[in-house]
């Protein structure tokens, strides 16, 4: 008879364990974005499985697949990039906008870009 | 780097202490691009954290596994059209609009992976498990896969087949367990309570009626 879901012996696969569906907030983020983009016809999914597809064949990809949303949205950037929707940069200098931000915002309030320092 | 420090704000020792990693920074970056071109509907986006955060999981394909065992014209109309038959019982949606649902017999037994990143069927089970998406699943499912049962905890009979396949954008699949003996007379909810999600990947079986999940 097979042990219930969870019952794991080989180190080959990673451990089952009651796993949240994603396990830090901006992975939520992160596929909503996808599946958003893809409801507004932005890519068709065939074209973000073999985006994705590439990533997740990194050679540094993780056997324990914690990584996979790491993947994820390295895929979608450059998918996004190859679109012409934005570039690298832009993502580059944004996110870095953000840490300032979240840097300059008082503990326990919502972080805006707004409180960018650096803002122009 | 200009290192931060707190001089001058002494009263407030909560000053300067939130941190977005770099990934999280990144998805703002992307979610506030998108937003401004229009692309996206941040309100949107919310509702499509929520729904799989929450209201789509494995009961869903229990529902219709245990309809299936239950119910021989279900069962039918399941087998020749699954994305159909899979809807008439509320479950559509993305990632589910080509089904195929695989049947487990005594003489073979039904595995489900995608090789090619992590394609599933999201309406019916909800997001995969971290397993599911790990390179060693990915590639021992198809070179391995009685070895890849072993470590589920499943052997099958020498004789029982195993036929993976091999999901895609296009076709997901959803596996239909063999109705554990001892099973007749149950309700449609009591059969779902012993269908597993990982019974529905092929990587275990449908539990028997006393055993605990």
């Amino acid at each position: 008879m097979s042990p219930p879901d969870g019952a794991l012996a080989s180190p080959g696969l990673p451990k089952e364990a009651d796993e949240p569906v994603f396990v830090e907030p901006w992975q939520a983020q992160a596929f909503a974005l996808a599946v958003e983009l893809n409801a507004r016809g932005v890519f068709e999914w065939p074209e973000w499985a073999d985006a994705l597809s590439r990533e997740l064949h990194s050679p540094d990809a993780a056997p324990d697949g914690s990584d996979y949303y790491d993947h994820w949205m390295r895929a979608l950037e450059k998918l996004l990039v190859a679109k012409g929707v934005t570039t690298s940069d832009t993502v580059a200098d944004l996110a870095l906008a953000w840490q300032r931000a979240a840097h300059a915002t008082p503990h326990g309030r919502p972080i805006l870009l707004e409180n960018d320092p650096q803002r122009s | 780097m200009h290192h931060h420090d707190d001089d001058g704000h002494h009263h407030d020792h909560h000053h300067h202490d939130n941190h977005l990693g770099e990934m999280a920074a990144r998805v703002r970056a992307l979610e506030t691009i998108l937003t401004e071109k229009g692309l996206i509907d941040p309100a949107a986006v919310d509702t499509i954290i929520e729904t799989y955060e929450s209201r789509v999981g494995p009961r869903n394909g229990a529902a219709v596994v245990a309809k299936a065992w239950s119910d021989p014209e279900f069962r039918a109309w399941l087998a020749r059209d699954a994305t159909a038959a899979i809807a008439s019982l509320g479950y559509a949606g993305r990632q589910g609009e080509h089904m195929q649902a695989v049947f487990n017999t005594p003489g073979v037994h039904n595995m489900v992976v995608c090789t090619l990143c992590s394609c599933y069927p999201w309406p019916v089970l909800g997001l995969p498990p971290v397993w599911y998406k790990s390179p060693p699943y990915r590639s021992r499912a198809v070179s391995d896969p009685r070895g890849v049962l072993a470590e589920f905890g499943v052997t099958l009979p020498e004789d029982t087949a195993i036929r993976v396949w091999d999901s895609t954008a296009e076709m997901r699949y959803l596996v239909v367990p063999m109705r554990p003996e001892g099973t007749d007379g149950m309700s449609g909810e009591q059969l779902a309570d012993l269908v597993t999600r990982n019974s529905m990947i092929g990587t275990g079986l449908a539990l028997a009626p006393e055993q605990p999940r």
